[in-house]
C-alpha cells in the first residue's frame, strides 16, 4: 500500500543522503568553485582597487612575469618547495626506522616529534624568529658560553634567509611525516622480513630492497601533502621574515596577498593565484586520477 | 526553534535600532595607547553633542588591514559613516563614487582658506570635499641623542657631509651612528629625505610625484642611491625586521646617534621622560631650508543613508574645529591640519613643524611624502619600495638602482 501512494523505501534510501548533502554541496560549488571562476575571470580584468569586468584578456600576466619580485617569488618557492619535500621525506623516514626497533619509551619518543605539528604556523614561526636572531637567539646564547667567534646570522642575510623558513618550516612538519612512514612500516608484513633474514639478507639490504619499495604508496601521500603546503605557505613566512631581508624570501602566496590587497593591482594579484592553483593541480589531478583508477580495478 | 527565530529577529531589530540617526561609525588603525587617546578626544567631544560614536578599530600600522575591511564593507553596500585614510587611497575612492559630497559643510566652516593646497589636493576629489584633514605628519626629521652630540662636540648638520662626518666620529666613539629597522617603509621614509636633500624642491616633484623617467633614472638619483648606502653603512648589523619605535628607543638610550624617522617619534621620547632640547634634539634632514614632506590621516565621508547624514555633518565639523585639531594633534605629536590653529599648548618640536608647515606651505615647497602614500599611487609606490629595499639590502648598486627605479615605475603604471 505504501508503494503505490509513496516512493518505495529503497527509493528514499536512495535519495536522501543527496537531499542530506546537497546544501553542503551547493556551498561548496558557490564558495569554492564559484571564487575559482570568479578569480579567474578578475585576473583577465583590469581591476586595481576594486574587481572592475573590463575584459583585457591575457595583458596581466605578461605583466607578471615580467615583475623581478614575482621572479624572486618563484624561485624562492623552487628552491623552499625541493628542500622542503625533501629534507622532510628524509628525516621522516629516518625517524620512523629508528622509531620502528622496537625500542622502549616508544610511545613518549613519538608525540615529542610528532608536537611541532600541533602549533599554528605563525607560533612556529615566531618563535623561530626569536631563536635565529642574532641579537638575542642561538648566536648570543652560544657566544656567552665562551665561543665568542660563533656566528649565525643567516636570517639577516638575504641570501640565505630562505633557508632559515626552510629549517623553521622542516621543523614543524618532519614529525607529521614521521608518523605517516610509521604507520606504513607497522603495516608490513613480520613474514616477509623474516623471511628475507633468514636468507641472509643484511639489515641495510633489507630497507634498499624491501621495505621502501612497499613505501612506495606512503612516498606519493607525503609528496602530495607537502607539496601543497609548501606553495600555499604564507603565514610562516610572515612571522618569520615578513618577506625579508628587504623581498629575499617573497613566497607566491604573499606576493598574492600584497598584490591583491595592498598594492592595488587586483589583476595581477588574481593572475598570480590562478598560476598558484594551476602549479597545485598539476601536482594533485594526476595523484587523484591515478589513486581513482587504482580504486576502480581493485 | 521557534523561539529561538524570534530571539534572533529579535536581536536584529535591535542591531538596526542601532544604527540611528545620531551616531557615527568610524573605521580607524589608531589602536595603540597615545593614538587611542587622542582619537578620545573626538569621541568625548562628539558625545558631548549627543552623537553617539560607533568605535571600529582595525589593528596595523598604515592601515592595511582596515583597507581591506573597508574593501569588503563598501563592496557588501555598508559602507562605515567615515574611515581613515591616507592619501591616493582617498582619490580612488573618490573615483568609485563611494564618498560623499562636503562642500557645503566646508563652505559653511571656511575650509578652503585655512586648509594647506596641499592638503586640499588630496582633501578634494573632483572639486568636492570628501574629506577633513585630522592632522599634518612631516617625515623629514632627524631625532638625536644629545648627550652623544655634546660628547662629540658635534653641532646640528647642515648638509650631508656635515652629517656623514659626524655619523663617521660617533662610529670611531663607538656608538651605532643611525638607529634604523630593515622594514621597507623606514627605508622609503628615508629616501624621501634623502632625495629632497640631494635634489631639492623641484627634482623631488619631477621624480617621485610628476614620475618623470630621466629623473628616476638620471644622475642625480645615482648620488641620492650613493648617500643611501653611506646611511646603511652607518646601520648596525642587526637591523633586518626592527620596528621604529625599538630604533627610536636605542636612540634614548644612548646606544645610538641619530634616528631618521617622522614626527611620531617624539611621542616614544616624551614618553621615556625625556625633554626636547634637553634629552634629545628634532632637526629636519636637509639642506634646503623650509621644505617638508608631509602625509596626513584624514577621514573619508562615505555616502551613507539620508537619516544619518546630519551625525556625518557633525563628524565633518568636529573634526575640522580648531579646538579638536590643537588637543588632539598635541598627544598625537603631529601638527594640526588648518594653519589658524593657536600653538600654545604645543612643545618645542610641535612648535617648530608648525611654524615650518606654514612657512613651506606658503613657500610652495610642502611636499607629498612617497613612503607614505603622498606622492604616488599605491601600486608605484610599492613598486619603489622593491627597489629601495633591495638596494638597501646591497643587491643593486646605485647605478643599478636607478635603472631598476624607473623600470619598476614604468611597470607599476
Amino acid at each position: 500500500m505504501v508503494n503505490n501512494k509513496f516512493l518505495s523505501k529503497s527509493t528514499w534510501q536512495q535519495i536522501l543522503p543527496k537531499i542530506v548533502l546537497s546544501p553542503s554541496l551547493i556551498v561548496v560549488f558557490a564558495f569554492v568553485y564559484g571564487f575559482i571562476i570568479y578569480t579567474g575571470y578578475l585576473s583577465a580584468s583590469n581591476s586595481k582597487m576594486m574587481p572592475s569586468y573590463d575584459w583585457i584578456g591575457f595583458v596581466n600576466y605578461s605583466k607578471l612575469f615580467a615583475l623581478r619580485h614575482w621572479k624572486i617569488a618563484i624561485t624562492n618557492l623552487a628552491v623552499f618547495g625541493t628542500l622542503y619535500i625533501g629534507i622532510c621525506m628524509i628525516l621522516g623516514l629516518t625517524l620512523a626506522i629508528l622509531l620502528d626497533q622496537k625500542i622502549r619509551f616508544e610511545g613518549v619518543i613519538r608525540p615529542i616529534y610528532l608536537y611541532p605539528m600541533a602549533l599554528s604556523f605563525i607560533v612556529t614561526g615566531t618563535a623561530w624568529k626569536w631563536f635565529l636572531d642574532p641579537g638575542i637567539g642561538l648566536e648570543t646564547i652560544i657566544q656567552t658560553w665562551g665561543f665568542e667567534d660563533f656566528s649565525f646570522r643567516w636570517i639577516k642575510d638575504r641570501d640565505m634567509a630562505i633557508y632559515c623558513v626552510v629549517i623553521a618550516a622542516v621543523w614543524q612538519t618532519s614529525g607529521f611525516v614521521m608518523a605517516m612512514f610509521l604507520a606504513g612500516l607497522r603495516g608490513i608484513d613480520d613474514e616477509i622480513l623474516k623471511a628475507a633474514r633468514i636468507d641472509g639478507a643484511p639489515a641495510f639490504k633489507l630497507y634498499t630492497k624491501i621495505v621502501i619499495p612497499i613505501l612506495k604508496p606512503i612516498f606519493l601521500s607525503a609528496f602530495v601533502v607537502l607539496a601543497h603546503m609548501a606553495i600555499k605557505s604564507y603565514d610562516l613566512v610572515v612571522a618569520l621574515t615578513n618577506g625579508g631581508p628587504g623581498r629575499a624570501t617573497e613566497l607566491p602566496a604573499t606576493f598574492m596577498y600584497s598584490y591583491t590587497f595592498t598594492r592595488n593591482q587586483m589583476g595581477i594579484g588574481a593572475s598570480s593565484a590562478i598560476i598558484m592553483l594551476m602549479t597545485i593541480a598539476a601536482i594533485i589531478v594526476p595523484y587523484l586520477y591515478a589513486e581513482l583508477r587504482e580504486r576502480k580495478s581493485d | 526553534m521557534k523561539k529561538m527565530i524570534a530571539a534572533l529577529s529579535m536581536t536584529a531589530m535591535m542591531g538596526s535600532a542601532h544604527a540611528i540617526a545620531s551616531e557615527v561609525e568610524v573605521l580607524h588603525w589608531w589602536t595603540s595607547g597615545g593614538e587611542a587617546a587622542a582619537l578620545n578626544v573626538l569621541k568625548e567631544d562628539l558625545q558631548g553633542k549627543g552623537v553617539s560614536w560607533q568605535d571600529m578599530p582595525v589593528a596595523g600600522g598604515g592601515g592595511e588591514n582596515a583597507m581591506t575591511v573597508l574593501r569588503a564593507r563598501v563592496s557588501a553596500n555598508n559602507a562605515p559613516t567615515a574611515a581613515q585614510m591616507l592619501g591616493f587611497d582617498i582619490q580612488d575612492w573618490g573615483a568609485q563614487g563611494a564618498a560623499a559630497n562636503l562642500n557645503d559643510v566646508a563652505a559653511a566652516e571656511g575650509w578652503d582658506a585655512v586648509v594647506p593646497a596641499a592638503l586640499q589636493a588630496f582633501s578634494k576629489h573632483d572639486g568636492k570635499w570628501v574629506a577633513a584633514p585630522v592632522n599634518v605628519h612631516s617625515t623629514n626629521w632627524v631625532w638625536a641623542n644629545k648627550k652623544i652630540f655634546d660628547e662629540l662636540n658635534l653641532s646640528v648638520p647642515s648638509n650631508f657631509e656635515e652629517m656623514a662626518a659626524a655619523m663617521d666620529k660617533m662610529k670611531a666613539a663607538g656608538y651605532t651612528p643611525l638607529a634604523h629597522g630593515g622594514q621597507a617603509w623606514q627605508e622609503a621614509t628615508i629616501f624621501d629625505s634623502v632625495v629632497l636633500a640631494t635634489g631639492g624642491v623641484d627634482f623631488y616633484k619631477k621624480a617621485l610625484i610628476d614620475l618623470d623617467a630621466s629623473a628616476l633614472s638620471g644622475a642625480t638619483m645615482v648620488k641620492v642611491f650613493d648617500r643611501m648606502a653611506t646611511l646603511r653603512s652607518n646601520v648596525d648589523e642587526n637591523f633586518s625586521g626592527r620596528d621604529w619605535n625599538l630604533a627610536s628607543a636605542m636612540v634614548i638610550e644612548g646606544k645610538a646617534g641619530m634616528q631618521i624617522m617622522g614626527d611620531w617619534a617624539k611621542g616614544e621620547f616624551l614618553n621615556a621622560g625625556q625633554k626636547p632640547g634637553e634629552d634629545f634634539l628634532c632637526f629636519r634632514f636637509q639642506a634646503i631650508q623650509g621644505a617638508v614632506t608631509f602625509f596626513s590621516d584624514q577621514f573619508v565621508i562615505f555616502k551613507i543613508g539620508a537619516y544619518r547624514q546630519a551625525a556625518q555633518g557633525e563628524l565633518a565639523k568636529a573634526i575640522m574645529a580648531p579646538s579638536f585639531q590643537s588637543a588632539f594633534n598635541v598627544v598625537k605629536g603631529s601638527v594640526p591640519a588648518r594653519t589658524d590653529v593657536p600653538n600654545d599648548d604645543f612643545d618645542a618640536c610641535g612648535k617648530k613643524g608648525m611654524k615650518d608647515l606654514a612657512d613651506a606651505n606658503s613657500s610652495g615647497k610642502l611636499l607629498g611624502s612617497l613612503a607614505h602614500g603622498h606622492a604616488a599611487p599605491a601600486s608605484v609606490k610599492n613598486a619603489m619600495y622593491d627597489v629601495i629595499t633591495a638596494h638597501f639590502n646591497g643587491e643593486f648598486s646605485s647605478a643599478e638602482a636607478a635603472e631598476e627605479l624607473a623600470n619598476a615605475v614604468a611597470a607599476a603604471q
